[in-house]
């Protein structure tokens, strides 16, 4: 008999527990940041030498995708005035890709290309020669907004990622993702970027409008 | 008629002994996958949209750099500011910033430090431009525009 009533309740009482792993969770949540290093990366270009005077910049005209924005957020691209920015990651790969006039070199790397990117060749006189020489430069105003400024030259970025990924039979998401950690996506990595540099030309804010 | 009472007479309470581990468990996912908050934000931080974002891959080269309004106008004014560690400072001061964090870093690694420019989206580019001019003063290229994702269209 009395064994019957040791057996009663055994077990402790853990209900408040819970509670104190709530507060302690709840302690967590507000006092921690999810880190978030992700963003758009660039590299500026390095300092002038004041003794020497700037490199002189002989590329033709059409070699060059102009975008310029002004203090009012309104666009200019290739002398054509527009409010917003959209479907300008279109043109910036049409004008990448567009072989108008390609050399040797060029040739082969447009022989090497999947039929994707081929068929996306225009072949315009009046657009870039090859990818190679092809610089895309986006040029500010002080008074520009960082918020537009990003825009674009995240639809910038995203052509370039396009190429590359489609290059390689990738979506652009799984091409971004690669990381030079292993031997075989740091390949992947080169085989999308070989002789197609990502020249995003950025010049100094303007002075004025701000 | 009796057999059923007698089933309904055992056991009431529900065991909750296993709610501690459960939250234990969630608890323990938010201690790994976050970090403690290192400095104070002065500034106004809502960083902007973009899709095409990439991942640094070695965070002790970061340094980061916040700009934006003051959260304090009465004292620091509403024209947006650059905050470095822990204090406000000008653009003259990011040469020394730079070098003050190229120090932190072993020699191999002082080259490749990347700057993470963790701008408000309501800045104008004229105070990034002065910055990104004195970055390449003191020669730390790699920049990064902080930004948060943004779904395709």
């Amino acid at each position: 008999m009395p064994r019957k009533k040791s057996r009663m309740s055994q077990e402790v009482n853990a209900g408040s527990m819970a509670d104190i792993a709530f507060l302690l969770l709840i302690f967590f949540l507000v006092t921690t940041t999810i880190a978030s290093d992700k963003g758009i990366t660039n590299v500026l270009p390095p300092k002038l030498d004041p003794n020497q005077p700037p490199p002189e910049v002989d590329k033709n005209e059409r070699n060059i995708f102009k975008i310029l924005i002004n203090s009012n957020d309104q666009l200019l691209v290739e002398d054509d005035f527009r409010d917003n920015s959209d479907g300008l990651d279109q043109e910036v790969k049409e004008f990448v890709m567009n072989f108008g006039e390609p050399d040797q070199e060029n040739i082969d790397l447009f022989n090497s290309l999947p039929p994707v990117l081929k068929g996306q060749a225009n072949r315009d006189p009046e657009s870039s020669d090859h990818p190679n020489e092809a610089v895309v430069s986006i040029k500010t105003n002080r008074g520009t907004s960082y918020d537009l400024y990003l825009e674009v030259l995240d639809k910038v970025k995203k052509a370039y990622y396009e190429i590359y990924a489609e290059r390689v039979g990738l979506t652009a998401d799984e091409y971004r993702a690669l990381s030079s950690r292993t031997a075989a996506e740091k390949e992947l990595m080169d085989r999308g970027k070989e002789n197609i540099p990502m020249a995003i030309s950025i010049a100094e804010p303007d002075k004025g409008g701000e | 008629m009796a057999k059923f009472k007698k089933k309904t007479k055992t056991e009431e309470n529900i065991p909750t002994s296993a709610l501690p581990d459960i939250i234990f468990m969630l608890l323990f996912f938010f201690m790994v996958t976050t970090v403690l908050r290192e400095q104070e934000l002065l500034v106004e931080q809502k960083l902007p949209q973009a899709s095409q974002l990439q991942k640094l891959e070695k965070k002790s080269l970061i340094s980061y750099l916040f700009i934006g309004k003051p959260k304090n106008p009465s004292v620091y004014g509403t024209e947006p500011r650059i905050q470095a560690n822990d204090a406000l400072i000008t653009t003259n001061d990011i040469v020394l910033w730079v070098n003050q964090e190229k120090d932190k870093l072993s020699e191999a690694e002082r080259d490749q430090i990347y700057v993470s420019l963790k701008a408000d989206r309501d800045v104008k580019m004229g105070p990034i431009g002065d910055i990104q001019s004195e970055l390449r003063e003191a020669d730390a290229r790699k920049i990064l525009y902080a930004s948060v994702g943004k779904v395709d269209q």
